[in-house]
């Protein structure tokens, strides 16, 4: 990680002003996206990812709004040098630069594929119109672009898929057209927002493989939105952890999971089933439910269900601040903050 | 014939072994695709195609499978949710008196409704957002002949604190309350006229990570403290693990392999059972899998392939898986296996933590 | 404005608390039904309109019927609030004199004399709902007389009263409409309930039977019947006949809705959850399946009616309706029906401005309990 990051993200704060009040769903989120690597970000509903990445996209709408922080991303179009960066909250929204960034250098996968194709063109058609979009080819070599593209990503006959439309195709085969279709203008970053929940298992292995292989031959960077911690230990390099609109956690992947310093993720990592859990016994589990984002709080969001919570209500006055424990990792916790070193 | 020779040997008559609660014999249930303006029939989506598993007293049977494959379609068929269209599902009531589910009519079927409940999959739509929680939990006690409301709102209160909820809450609504405690709140109406079988169709898929342990915790204890039998479906294979004793896979609605859960997990013999544990994503980042993930999608049960249904997947698919589906045997005590190369194969489980 | 936000927000927070938890479906509808203000303003117009629809002649000021042939098209009285500078409600008298040339009645004020208007005044003797007598009205001049006369809205051509037409017009229209949209509601949730909840034959009966309806083209099938109507019949006879069949063909869309609504409630969680615990199928079906959606019925009909109103209006208007002497929008509408009487006496369109406001007020008021009805949403 010597080099610098494609992606800062700094204290980001996105709230959403309703008739109940204002929610702050994204509130003080900062991390990093290195170049050729994966991060993942993992939390629960409400936890804020997907407003995040949204706000990365700058696709916030009303009654939401970006209130605080920087976007920072290192854009080969928009920058004059590589060593500038462009503050994306900085550019006016659906401005033209916005919208050759998205799609340009920053390509999205969604979680239903069913929903961001139309029903009515022909893959094939919709592949071949994002790509004349961005680039300015023939007809003829859009199609030989679209047609290397779902080669790339596994779907079989891939002539023959470009004049399906996305109805006919398996959501396993759907999820792939959208990956090629993301990838066409060789993306700087691709988001991909839990892309993996609406389909089987052995299905979604296939995703994560080909987004796998992908990736290493494209040194793309990818942000991997999911609730789902094996998918995470599967396939990031670096992990932030969220719970309501604050990143508790963040690091590389092995520390997260073998050394995690947060209370949450130890309590969550201790409490999901899986594949190797000793038959019916009892899982640690922690307690309560997540409160509901219109509850005013005071800080930390985490200490209504915290074990390790500091005596004298500390955790429940004061909120922690993200602070970097040791080269990579970062905690936010008192435990960690004048507390001394709990592991 | 193979149809044939299973039939052959369970006639309604056989006795059941005292231990089974429930015996499920080539239950099929079948949609018709109808089309056209007179509704003709044009085909048949074969939901479920002759599943065979029984139940133990006192013991949890977990039903996985991908989407499609007939497991949700197989539970509701037990509880007569949705009308079988063929099979037996013997099943012993409290009396001790075998019963042929399916042979019920609609008016004979309330006495076993109070013996078998279900827990939904969604507690936000499971769970009628104008009744209160008295009326909620209390309705299968009023309309099955609990008339007095005093006894009935501390029945309710029990019922409550049983699964972790104040009985102060029994006049708020459902709105009041979370994904994790509304689930609870199903969990209680499923109690309230004593159960003995409760079929949990993906008790805990719709809630968060952090929820899905109390839930699942509160199943295993209810189970020991009521001595529930329980059916418990679900494609989440960890959760499964977790908390059955004897685990079936079902692939395009029927079951290919079904035994003890440990041996399924750490010796499955059904290159599908395999597949589909090799799948699953471990939560660990040094334990990366490098097995190549199934190739093609799972086919429609409307259209299923000839012979065994995995044979297009499968990566020991002979000739004869492509023209005959195999039998579900039982190949060692308790683990039963649809497989015709099943002796010659050894396949990969989930490897123990060290 | 703003400060006004921000304090619904709190307050949304203290109930959020307390009284949110334990709020069944109605007041969760109504707090959000509160906030859609258009819809608040139009219920109160409707709750007027209904009073006097259940009241006209206490807000008449004249027997509706009682025509006088020398006060035809007179034009309206504005009400002027002072005299000789001192507060004093009152209305000016007009005077006719007869134009030799065209031997037209032309009215002007008479500047010398004013009327005093008088509330909860005494006026025509009438019945309120055949159980007493009054002579009560909410206004009206003292004595009045065919030289001393009040025509708030003036007179048509037989010189009645516009204003108390108007007013007994209302108690015609609305009821029809408010009966009308009831037997439709009726005979939507009936039909389209069986339809919905058992289908099968009688599902596809049902719905062959609601295609059919609406491939009738409404227009000529309402004047078919109503022309069919034997011109023998009394007028209640024939407000009913209307009613009816503004009903029978109206039913159709509801009918539909009900049948969709039955049909997706079947496969939900709960209602399979009820049947699980035992439920009869009565209890499922009004406990469970109905009050999902009586909220959006009353939406629905909340919509209907406006429609059922200018169906009657319209059939009326064109004469085949309601006839004198029975008294409804469409029959005033009548009177304005050519060039002639609109060029001489434009007053006499006024009714219609009476249908463009109930039925703004109750497409409004339906839209916001529309938006109010899915409090879960």
């Amino acid at each position: 990680m010597t080099n610098q990051p494609l992606l800062e993200v700094r204290d980001l704060q996105t709230v959403f002003e309703l008739d109940e009040g204002t929610v702050k769903a994204v509130d003080g989120v900062s991390f990093d996206v290195y170049p050729g690597r994966v991060l993942g970000i993992v939390g629960e509903s409400g936890c804020g990812k997907s407003v995040t990445i949204k706000s990365v996209l700058r696709l916030i709408e009303e009654p939401g709004r970006i209130a605080n922080g920087a976007i920072r991303f290192r854009s080969k179009i928009l920058g004059n040098s590589s060593a500038e960066m462009v503050d994306l909250v900085q550019l006016p929204a659906k401005s033209a630069q916005l919208r050759a960034l998205r799609g340009n250098e920053i390509a999205l996968i969604p979680q239903e594929p069913m929903a961001a194709f139309s029903p009515v063109h022909t893959i094939g058609n919709q592949l071949m119109e994002v790509i004349q979009l961005h680039q300015p080819v023939s007809n003829e070599e859009a199609k030989k672009i679209a047609v290397n593209r779902l080669k790339e990503v596994g779907v079989p006959n891939p002539e023959g898929a470009m004049d399906r439309y996305s109805w006919e195709l398996s959501g396993g085969l759907r999820q792939r057209a959208m990956i090629g279709m993301a990838l066409t203008c060789d993306p700087l970053l691709l988001i991909a927002d839990e892309p993996t929940t609406a389909i089987d298992v052995t299905t979604q292995a296939q995703v994560l493989s080909l987004l796998r292989k992908l990736q290493q031959e494209h040194q793309t960077s990818i942000i991997f939105i999911t609730h789902d911690l094996g998918v995470i230990a599967q396939l990031a390099d670096d992990v932030v952890v969220m719970y309501l609109g604050k990143v508790m956690e963040s690091g590389p992947v092995d520390q997260i999971f073998h050394n995690p310093q947060h209370p949450y993720t130890r309590a969550l990592l201790r409490s999901i089933p899986t594949v190797h859990t000793k038959n019916r016994s009892r899982l640690p589990t922690i307690s309560g439910s997540i409160p509901h984002p219109f509850q005013k709080r005071s800080g930390c969001p985490f200490v209504a269900r915290c074990q390790e919570a500091l005596p004298q209500q500390k955790c429940a006055n004061q909120a922690p601040v993200l602070k970097a424990i040791n080269e990579h990792q970062s905690v936010s916790c008192f435990l960690h903050q004048g507390g001394g070193n709990v592991s | 014939m193979s149809v044939e020779s299973t039939q052959s040997k369970l006639t309604a008559n056989t006795p059941m072994p005292p231990e089974r609660l429930l015996d499920v014999k080539q239950l099929k249930k079948y949609f018709p695709i109808r089309k056209g303006f007179f509704k003709s029939v044009v085909g048949q989506v074969r939901s479920v195609d002759g599943v065979t598993f029984h139940l133990n007293q006192g013991e949890t049977l977990g039903l996985v499978g991908e989407s499609g494959c007939g497991k949700t379609t197989t539970s509701r068929c037990l509880l007569r949710a949705i009308n079988p269209t063929s099979g037996e599902i013997r099943y012993r009531q409290a009396d001790g008196q075998l019963v042929d589910v399916t042979k019920l009519a609609s008016d004979e079927l309330r006495p076993l409704r109070r013996e078998m409940q279900m827990i939904f999959q969604d507690p936000f739509a499971s769970l009628n957002p104008r009744m209160n929680l008295l009326d909620l939990v209390g309705e299968p006690l009023l309309v099955n002949g609990v008339a007095n409301r005093k006894e009935r709102s501390d029945r309710v209160a029990d019922l409550l604190r049983l699964v972790g909820l104040r009985p102060e809450y029994m006049r708020r609504f459902p709105h009041a309350f979370s994904g994790g405690q509304r689930q609870r709140i199903v969990i209680a109406r499923a109690l309230a006229l004593n159960p003995r079988l409760v079929v949990a169709d993906e008790p805990v898929s719709a809630l968060d990570v952090s929820v899905q342990a109390q839930v699942l915790n509160l199943l295993l204890d209810l189970q020991e403290q009521l001595k529930l039998t329980y059916l418990f479906v679900a494609h989440d294979l960890s959760v499964v693990r977790h908390i059955s004793d004897r685990v079936a896979v079902m692939y395009v609605g029927r079951i290919v392999e079904m035994s003890p859960t440990d041996e399924l997990f750490l010796a499955p013999k059904h290159p599908y059972t395999a597949a589909l544990l090799s799948a699953v994503p471990v939560a660990d980042p040094r334990i990366r899998s490098k097995m190549q993930p199934l190739e093609g999608d799972v086919p429609s049960p409307s259209n299923p392939p000839s012979g065994c249904h995995f044979h297009p997947r499968c990566p020991f698919a002979t000739e004869l898986c492509r023209q005959q589906a195999p039998d579900l045997e039982e190949v060692q005590p308790n683990h039963f296996v649809a497989c015709h190369r099943q002796a010659e194969l050894s396949l990969l489980g989930v490897s123990e933590p060290t | 404005m703003t400060s006004q936000t921000t304090l619904s927000s709190e307050a949304r927070e203290n109930v959020k608390d307390e009284a949110f938890d334990v709020a069944p479906n109605w007041k969760l509808v109504w707090w959000r039904f509160k906030k859609h203000r258009l819809a608040l303003v139009s219920a109160f117009v409707l709750f007027g309109i209904i009073l006097i629809a259940l009241f006209p002649d206490f807000f008449s000021i004249q027997d509706p019927n009682k025509s006088s042939a020398r006060e035809s098209f007179m034009p309206p009285q504005g009400i002027s609030f002072f005299h000789d500078g001192s507060f004093q409600v009152h209305v000016k008298p007009l005077k006719g004199k007869r134009n030799p040339t065209t031997l037209k009645m032309e009215w002007g004020v008479d500047k010398k004399r004013i009327l005093p208007l008088r509330f909860f005044t005494s006026g025509y003797e009438y019945e309120v709902f055949g159980l007493f007598k009054t002579d009560l009205h909410l206004f009206g001049i003292e004595k009045p007389s065919a030289r001393n006369s009040f025509h708030l809205l003036g007179t048509d051509r037989l010189g009645r009263d516009q204003w108390s037409r108007l007013m007994h017009g209302t108690r015609v229209s609305l009821s029809i409409g408010l009966v009308a949209v009831g037997l439709s509601i009726f005979l939507g949730i009936l039909l389209g309930g069986i339809s919905g909840y058992y289908g099968g034959w009688p599902d596809l009966v049902i719905q062959r039977l609601i295609e059919i309806l609406q491939s009738l083209p409404p227009i000529p099938i309402w004047m078919a019947l109503t022309a069919a109507l034997p011109r023998d019949w009394t007028v209640e006879q024939t407000y009913f006949a209307i009613t009816l069949i503004l009903s029978l063909l109206g039913w159709t869309t509801l009918g539909r809705e009900v049948r969709g609504r039955f049909l997706s409630l079947r496969e939900e969680d709960f209602v399979m959850a009820a049947k699980l615990s035992g439920c009869s199928q009565s209890r499922i079906i009004f406990r469970h399946m109905l009050p999902t959606f009586t909220s959006h019925i009353i939406a629905t009909s909340t919509l209907a009616i406006p429609v059922m109103i200018i169906n009657e209006t319209f059939l009326s208007f064109l004469g085949l309706g309601l006839r004198p002497p029975a008294i409804s929008w469409g029959v005033l509408l009548q009177e304005a029906q050519n060039l002639q009487s609109i060029a001489l006496a434009p007053w006499l369109l006024l009714p219609g401005l009476a249908v463009i406001f109930t039925v703004l007020a109750l497409n409004i008021l339906g839209d916001g309990l529309r938006d109010a009805a899915d409090p879960y949403s």
